[in-house]
C-alpha cells in the first residue's frame, strides 16, 4: 500500500536525511522524499497500519532533522 | 515570506543592530566577551542545537556543525587574540542570511513552478433536485455521477458529456492552445478549462483515476527518478563533508607541529584561524541545493509544454541521445485513412465524392467513414435505398435512383460487363487502399485513400537533426512501397518495413548494439509498450487520455505533435549545461577559496561570499531552466 504525505523540511540534504530515516523505519517497504513537491510517499509493507508506521516515521525523522514536519 | 522565515529575518537583524551598538560603544575584558554573546546566540541558537543534535544522533558532519566549529573557533581566537568577536557574530550572521535568502528562493521557485503544473481541481459540482449546484470534493464523487462544469472552471473528472456544448482549453495539458469542440456525446478529460458554455457530464472515472491525478502523481513522482548528477552530488557531498573536516584538522594542526620541531614559532592561532575559513568555504549547499532545483525546473518547463518527463534521469539522457527510432503508423503518420486522390472518370471531382459518401452511408467500414469525412455534407436531400454489403467487395446502393457501386477491382468486374481496369499513371505506385466506382454499371473513377504524414513530421526530423540525433530511423508493420514513400517524405535515414511488433524489439536491439549514446523509441502507445521500455528513453505520443501509453513510456507528448521532441530536447540540453555551470562553478570558486585559504590568503569574509554568496548564484541559474 502507498500513500502520500506533505511535509516541511527547510533544504534538499535535510529531506534527503528524510528519506534515509524514512526507509530505515519498521513497516516501510519503499519511501521518498521530493523536496521540490514537499511530499513524502511511503509504500508500507504488507500488513503493517500505515497510521502507526507513519508515526514511527516521523519520530526518526525528527531524530535525524529536527524542525521537518510530516502532516498526516 | 513564511513565518519561519520572518523570525529569522527579525532575528538576523536584531542582532545586527546589536553588533553595531557593541562595535560603537567598546568594553572590555569578559564583560565584552559576554555581550557579544548575546547577538551571537540570538542568531545562531538553531544552528547550535542542531550541531549539538547531530551529535547526540551520532550524525554529527553537516553544516550546521562546520558552521559552529568555525564560529566558537572564531570566538576562542578572539579570546586569545585581541578580543575582537565581530567576526565571529558576523560570519553566523552571514551564514542565515544566507540560508533565508536561499530559503526564499527555493520557495519562491518551487511555488512558480508548481504553479505552472497545476491542473488540479478545486471542486466538482453536482447539480441536486431543484437543479442548484453544490460544491463538492472530486474525490468523493461516484462514477456515473451527472457533474456541472460552469464556463472558466476546470472540468474535475473524465467523462462524457450529456448536455451542453463549449470549447475547451487543453493548454494546461498539452501546451496547445487551439481550443478544442465538444458536444453532447463527446469525451472530455480533466484538467481542460471550460471556455464559454456550460456542460452536464457524466463522469466515467474515479478522481483517482482521471487523467488529472494521473499527471500530477507522475509529476510528483518525477523527483524521485533522480538523475546520474544528483547522485553524484549526493556521493560526493558524503565524501566531501568528512574529507574537509579532516583536511581541516590537519591545517590546524600539521602546520604548526612541522614548525615547532624544526625550530620556529608554531603560531597556532593562525593556523586554527585559517582551519576554520577553509572549513567555511566548504559547505557544499551550492550543489546540494541547485542541482535537484535545475532538473525539478526543467521538468517544470518541459511540463508546460505538454511533455511530461518521468525523471530527471531521462531529462538527463535524452541530451546523450544519439539515435531516434519512429513507430510509422500513428507516429510519424496520423493513423487515420482520409481522401488523398480522387480520379474520375467521365464525371466531374465533386460529383464522384458526393456518389460515394451516399453509397456509404450505412456502412460501418472504416473507409466508409473516410469518404464520408471527405465529402463533409453527405446529409442532404438525396435518397439513399437498397443498401446492401458485398463482404471483401464493397457496397452497391441506389443513389437518387441510379445504382452506385463502391468497392474494389472485383466488385467492378462483378457489376460491369468486361471490366477491364483503366490505366492510371498517378495511382500505379499508390500507397494506400483505391475505392473504385461505378454508376449505372458504367466505370466513374476511383479515390484513393492513405495515411497521411503528420504535417510536422518532416520538420520535426529536420529539427532533431540540428540537435544532435546522428540517425533517424523508422520501423514498421506496412509494406515496403508504403514506408519507402512516407521515410522519403520525412527524411528518416534508414528504414525498416513488414515487421511484426515482436520483431520491432528484436529490431531495436540490433540497431542498439554497439552503440554508446542512448536510443529514443518514439511510438503511439498502442501496441508498442514493449518497444518502449526496452529503448533507453520511450516517448509516446498523443496520449492525453491513454493510460497504457503513461504508463508504457519515459516520456509522455500530451498531443501528437512530434516537434515537442525537439521542444523536450531543447529543454534537456539547456538543463544539462546550467546543471554543468553550477557544477564547475561552485567546485571551481570554492577549490580557489580552499586554496587561498589554507595559504592564509582569505580572510573570513572570503569564506562567507564562498559558502552563501556561490550557493545565491547557483540558485538563481538554476531557475533559468523554468524559462526554456
Amino acid at each position: 500500500m502507498k500513500k502520500s504525505y506533505k511535509i516541511d523540511v527547510d533544504c534538499a540534504n535535510c529531506a534527503q536525511k528524510m528519506e534515509d530515516a524514512a526507509k530505515k523505519t519498521a513497516g516501510v517497504k519503499d519511501a521518498v522524499v521530493n523536496f521540490m513537491a514537499l511530499k513524502m510517499k511511503v509504500e508500507f509493507e504488507e500488513g503493517s497500519d500505515p497510521d502507526s508506521v507513519i508515526k514511527e516515521v516521523e519520530k526518526n525523522c525528527k531524530a535525524v532533522e529536527s524542525d521537518c514536519q510530516i502532516f498526516y | 515570506m513564511n513565518k519561519k522565515q520572518k523570525t529569522i529575518l527579525i532575528r538576523i537583524i536584531t542582532a545586527s543592530l546589536l553588533l553595531i551598538l557593541l562595535t560603537v560603544f567598546r568594553t572590555e575584558g569578559i564583560l565584552r566577551f559576554c555581550l557579544f554573546l548575546i547577538p551571537y546566540l540570538l542568531v545562531g541558537y538553531d544552528v547550535l542545537k542542531k550541531a549539538l543534535h547531530g551529535i547526540i544522533h551520532a550524525k554529527p558532519f553537516d553544516e550546521c556543525l562546520l558552521m559552529t566549529v568555525a564560529t566558537l573557533g572564531a570566538f576562542a581566537a578572539g579570546f586569545i587574540r585581541d578580543g575582537d568577536y565581530t567576526e565571529a557574530v558576523a560570519v553566523m550572521l552571514f551564514y542565515q542570511t544566507g540560508e533565508l535568502f536561499q530559503s526564499y528562493a527555493v520557495g519562491k521557485s518551487r511555488k512558480s513552478i508548481t504553479e505552472l503544473m497545476d491542473i488540479s481541481p478545486e471542486h466538482a459540482l453536482i447539480p441536486d433536485e431543484k437543479g442548484e449546484l453544490i460544491e463538492t470534493d472530486p474525490e468523493e464523487v461516484e462514477i456515473g455521477t451527472l457533474i456541472a462544469v460552469r464556463p472558466g472552471e476546470k472540468i474535475p473528472l473524465d467523462g462524457i458529456v450529456k448536455k451542453g456544448s463549449s470549447s475547451l482549453d487543453t493548454s494546461a495539458l498539452t501546451g496547445e492552445s487551439m481550443p478544442r469542440d465538444v458536444t453532447v456525446g463527446d469525451e472530455v478529460i480533466s484538467g481542460c478549462i471550460n471556455k464559454s458554455g456550460l456542460l452536464y457530464i457524466e463522469t466515467t472515472k474515479e478522481y483517482s483515476d482521471s487523467t488529472v491525478s494521473k499527471v500530477m502523481e507522475l509529476i510528483e513522482d518525477a523527483g524521485s527518478r533522480k538523475s546520474k548528477s544528483e547522485n553524484f552530488i549526493a556521493k560526493f557531498s558524503r565524501i566531501y563533508t568528512p574529507a574537509v573536516v579532516l583536511g581541516a584538522m590537519a591545517l590546524a594542526l600539521l602546520p604548526p607541529l612541522f614548525l615547532l620541531f624544526t625550530g620556529n614559532t608554531p603560531r597556532w592561532s593562525e593556523w586554527v584561524y585559517r582551519a576554520l575559513i577553509f572549513l567555511v568555504i566548504s559547505c557544499p549547499c551550492a550543489l546540494v541545493v541547485s542541482i535537484p532545483l535545475s532538473f525539478f525546473a526543467g521538468l517544470g518547463a518541459a511540463g508546460k509544454k505538454g511533455v511530461l518527463i518521468k525523471g530527471s534521469n531521462y531529462l538527463e539522457a535524452l541530451s546523450e541521445a544519439g539515435m531516434m527510432v519512429f513507430d510509422k503508423t500513428g507516429t510519424l503518420t496520423k493513423g487515420v485513412f482520409e481522401v488523398t486522390n480522387i480520379h474520375p472518370d467521365k464525371i466531374s471531382e465533386n460529383e464522384l465524392l458526393h456518389m460515394v459518401a451516399h453509397a456509404e452511408r450505412f456502412s460501418n467500414h472504416p473507409l466508409a467513414q473516410s469518404l464520408k469525412n471527405a465529402y463533409g455534407k453527405e446529409a442532404d436531400g438525396c435518397t439513399v435505398e437498397d443498401a446492401e454489403e458485398i463482404p471483401g467487395k464493397g457496397v452497391k446502393t441506389k443513389v437518387d435512383g441510379r445504382i452506385v457501386c463502391a468497392g474494389n477491382e472485383k466488385l467492378m468486374a462483378d457489376t460491369i460487363e468486361g471490366f477491364t481496369l483503366p490505366p492510371c499513371e498517378s495511382c500505379k505506385n499508390h500507397t494506400g487502399t483505391l475505392v473504385h466506382v461505378s454508376v449505372d454499371g458504367v466505370y466513374a473513377g476511383h479515390i484513393l485513400i492513405s495515411d497521411v504524414v503528420r504535417p510536422n513530421s518532416r520538420k520535426a526530423i529536420e529539427s532533431l537533426k540540428k540537435k544532435g540525433i546522428k540517425e533517424t530511423v523508422m520501423l514498421t508493420g506496412d509494406r515496403e512501397n508504403v514506408a519507402r514513400a512516407v521515410a522519403d517524405e520525412v527524411q528518416v535515414d534508414r528504414v525498416y518495413s513488414g515487421l511484426l511488433p515482436q520483431d520491432k524489439v528484436n529490431k531495436l536491439e540490433e540497431l542498439m548494439q554497439g552503440r554508446k549514446d542512448k536510443t529514443v523509441f518514439v511510438g503511439d502507445g498502442i501496441n508498442d509498450a514493449p518497444v518502449l521500455s526496452r529503448a533507453d528513453i520511450g516517448i509516446a505520443m498523443g496520449a492525453l487520455g491513454s493510460d497504457a501509453a503513461i504508463e508504457a513510456a519515459d516520456i509522455v507528448l500530451m498531443d501528437d505533435d512530434p516537434l515537442k521532441i525537439a521542444d523536450a530536447m531543447a529543454v534537456s540540453g539547456k538543463t544539462l549545461r546550467i546543471v554543468k555551470e553550477n557544477i564547475w562553478f561552485s567546485i571551481g570558486v570554492k577549490a580557489a577559496c580552499l586554496v587561498l585559504g589554507a595559504l592564509g590568503l582569505a580572510t573570513m569574509w572570503t569564506a562567507v561570499f564562498a559558502d552563501v554568496g556561490v550557493m545565491v548564484i547557483a540558485v538563481l541559474n538554476a531557475m533559468r531552466c523554468i524559462r526554456s
